[in-house]
């Protein structure tokens, strides 16, 4: 077929010459010269070049290492007292310790000194930390667990179940939380001591309360924004495209639903860990959250009053540490909001 | 507006009542799930003692039949009496109290709306220069330290190291620091809010009109964007109550301030179960009345939000 086919202006056949073999150039066109990037990973190239949310993340990291790791290598326990040892300033040394030194062993300093009790203040202020981590970190994932599948329930099924779902969730929503985290608190309080459960009272009734208050409460906002989020993807153009091309309900949660909803929900969760960890501290600091000796920055920062004049560095360490804490998530969830949510950016 | 305005009130306000319903069934039911008796840290503790003053409380009955009593007491303002301040009744303590914290909590919220608008609007118009760039690196550490951080290094620092001010709420000058630890955290919230909305009325149309006729920059400012850039911060008017009242009773404790806070702490510490439903049922009812005052009145405001 040398001349190429020449079509009937009035015929209703296809042009033949659609249907001729790609030249090399053509297949060159397609060929895919760069990889793709998901949505992920176009969010994670932008936080990563957020500096200051880089820093926050090395700061969080860091603090969690500590935390979390460091007291299992530590010389002191956060409850071991000693009484010749009472308010020592950092770095400074106890007479029963300078006596040990001059036999020749080596001592572990008291990097931020001692407390009232002579306890070794760097490791009280480590486990505070830790606590405060612990309420921020448990509360965000009950928060991400309850609230994605109440909010995807609602959004998916709409009607009437969206209806009273989003009832319930208007008369939660106005109730005053605080009020009920403290009175929770109180109410656990007593019951917890009365238990003989060692890990519950560890751990004590501010935390527990805490969790079952953002169990019961603090979900709401999260499962708002998930179906508001799982409501307008509904009505894409994209959905009823993969729709009409054959795609199981299944993979249009999966490919579409679900990533969709993945920025709201990290940058919701990021959200609410600084709100978990300043009530945590709240109710520490009135003496409703973890059970003594079990340090907490709150509780801390309350013995510290007591000696507030001539020991100033046992407000400054918990004090600091909070602010710290608190200051990287809020930063953090700023550059959070900005990569996965360019949209928001003005 | 007109009936429509006055379903959208009449609802809310239905809305309320039932929120404060269950703010009472909530705390009823919560304190009375404590498996020990408020009596248990009593003194005289005879069995016959504990149940004469259980009889004398009403404690003896069905908790369904207590239930209605107190709602009914509630509802006539009566708390019952208080069994730590033994001869007060619960709500003649809540008022002693709260003219302290009512005073230090509206002079707070005062300080807190009008800097935070002020300080606002000024990083709005400066916005990437020098001031908007103090106000934005302040008010960010500022809604990061908890109201008793602020608290106590407010009290090291100016009190007791520096002896500008005294330590104690009852001394003259005593209640400045509570003051000024309440409103930084909402002075700098409302900071970030005003800023924010105040970006976007500035970048309105009708901003832009004003301005292409020629209106003076000043009228543009006041007239056109401040009045319009302040509704959303009247959404954070109930949280900012919330955020106060909880936050008084850290501060009140830290400087003595004999107000509610405080009272509040201590009925939690002395087992007090009256006094402590009591003042959850008298703030809780202060926090949802403010969140349906808030919206009535965003919606006097702005007579754009939609009516549902």
């Amino acid at each position: 077929m040398d001349k190429p086919l020449k079509k009937n202006p009035l015929s209703l056949q296809l042009d033949p010459n659609l249907f001729q073999p790609a030249t090399e150039e053509e297949k060159a066109q397609q060929i895919v010269t760069r990889e793709s990037v998901s949505f992920m990973r176009d969010a994670m190239r932008r936080l990563r070049r957020n500096k200051i949310s880089m820093a926050c993340v090395v700061i969080l990291v860091l603090m969690t290492l500590a935390a979390f790791v460091l007291p299992s290598f530590y010389p002191y326990t956060y409850a071991q007292q000693d009484v010749t040892a009472q308010y020592l300033a950092p770095m400074q040394y106890s007479q029963k310790e300078l006596a040990k030194i001059s036999q020749g062993i080596s001592v572990f300093p008291h990097l931020m000194g001692t407390d009232s009790l002579g306890r070794d203040y760097a490791c009280r202020v480590i486990y505070g930390t830790r606590i405060s981590l612990l309420a921020g970190i448990v509360s965000a994932f009950i928060v991400v667990v309850i609230g994605i599948i109440y909010g995807a329930i609602s959004g998916y099924f709409g009607g009437k179940v969206d209806m009273i779902m989003m009832r319930i969730v208007d008369v939660i929503y106005s109730l005053p939380d605080v009020l009920i985290v403290i009175l929770l608190s109180v109410a656990l309080k007593d019951a917890i001591s009365a238990s003989k459960n060692l890990f519950i009272m560890q751990v004590g009734a501010g935390l527990i309360s805490i969790f079952i208050v953002f169990g019961l409460l603090y979900w709401v906002g999260m499962a708002r924004q998930v179906r508001g989020q799982i409501l307008s993807i509904k009505e894409q153009e994209y959905v009823l495209a993969s729709k009409s091309i054959g795609a199981s309900p299944a993979r249009i949660i999966r490919k579409h639903m679900i990533p969709n909803c993945v920025s709201v929900i990290i940058i919701t969760a990021a959200m609410q860990i600084p709100s978990a960890i300043f009530t945590e501290s709240f109710l520490s600091f009135l003496g409703l959250g973890v059970s003594v000796p079990m340090p907490s920055l709150g509780s801390l920062a309350s013995d510290a009053r007591s000696g507030l004049v001539s020991y100033p560095y046992l407000l400054i360490w918990p004090a600091l540490s909070i602010f710290l804490i608190v200051l990287s998530f809020n930063l953090l969830g700023n550059g959070l909001r900005d990569a996965f949510d360019p949209k928001l950016r003005s | 507006m007109g009936a429509r305005f006055l379903m959208y009130t009449l609802k809310r306000l239905g809305m309320a009542i039932l929120t404060i319903f269950l703010v009472i069934m909530i705390t009823f039911f919560t304190m009375h799930a404590i498996p020990s008796s408020p009596f248990s840290s009593e003194k005289a503790k005879s069995n016959a003692t504990i149940a004469a003053l259980e009889a004398k409380y009403g404690f003896d009955k069905p908790v369904g039949i207590q239930f209605l009593n107190y709602l009914k007491d509630v509802a006539v303002l009566d708390f019952g009496l208080s069994t730590a301040w033994v001869g007060s009744t619960v709500f003649g303590l809540i008022k002693s109290g709260f003219y302290y914290s009512a005073m230090i909590g509206l002079s707070a919220a005062l300080i807190a709306i009008i800097l935070g608008i002020i300080l606002g609007a000024i990083a709005a118009l400066t916005r990437g220069k020098w001031p908007d760039k103090i106000v934005q690196v302040v008010t960010t550490a500022l809604v990061s330290v908890p109201s008793f951080v602020m608290a106590t290094v407010l009290l090291l620092v100016i009190s007791l190291q520096l002896k500008w001010l005294p330590s104690m709420g009852n001394q003259p000058g005593g209640m400045v620091l509570p003051i000024i630890s309440l409103s930084l955290y909402p002075m700098a919230y409302i900071t970030r809010l005003e800023r924010s909305s105040m970006l976007d009325v500035l970048g309105q149309d009708y901003i832009r009109t004003a301005r292409s006729k020629g209106l003076r920059r000043g009228k543009i400012i006041f007239k056109h964007a401040l009045k319009n850039a302040l509704s959303p911060v009247l959404t954070y008017a109930g949280p900012m109550l919330a955020y106060i009242l909880t936050g008084s009773m850290v501060v009140e404790n830290i400087f003595s301030v004999p107000g509610l806070g405080r009272l509040f702490v201590n009925s939690m510490l002395r087992t007090d179960y009256m006094m402590v439903m009591g003042v959850t049922i008298f703030l809780g009812i202060l926090i949802v009345m403010m969140n349906f005052l808030t919206d009535v009145l965003y919606k006097v405001m702005d007579p754009r939000i939609d009516l549902r």
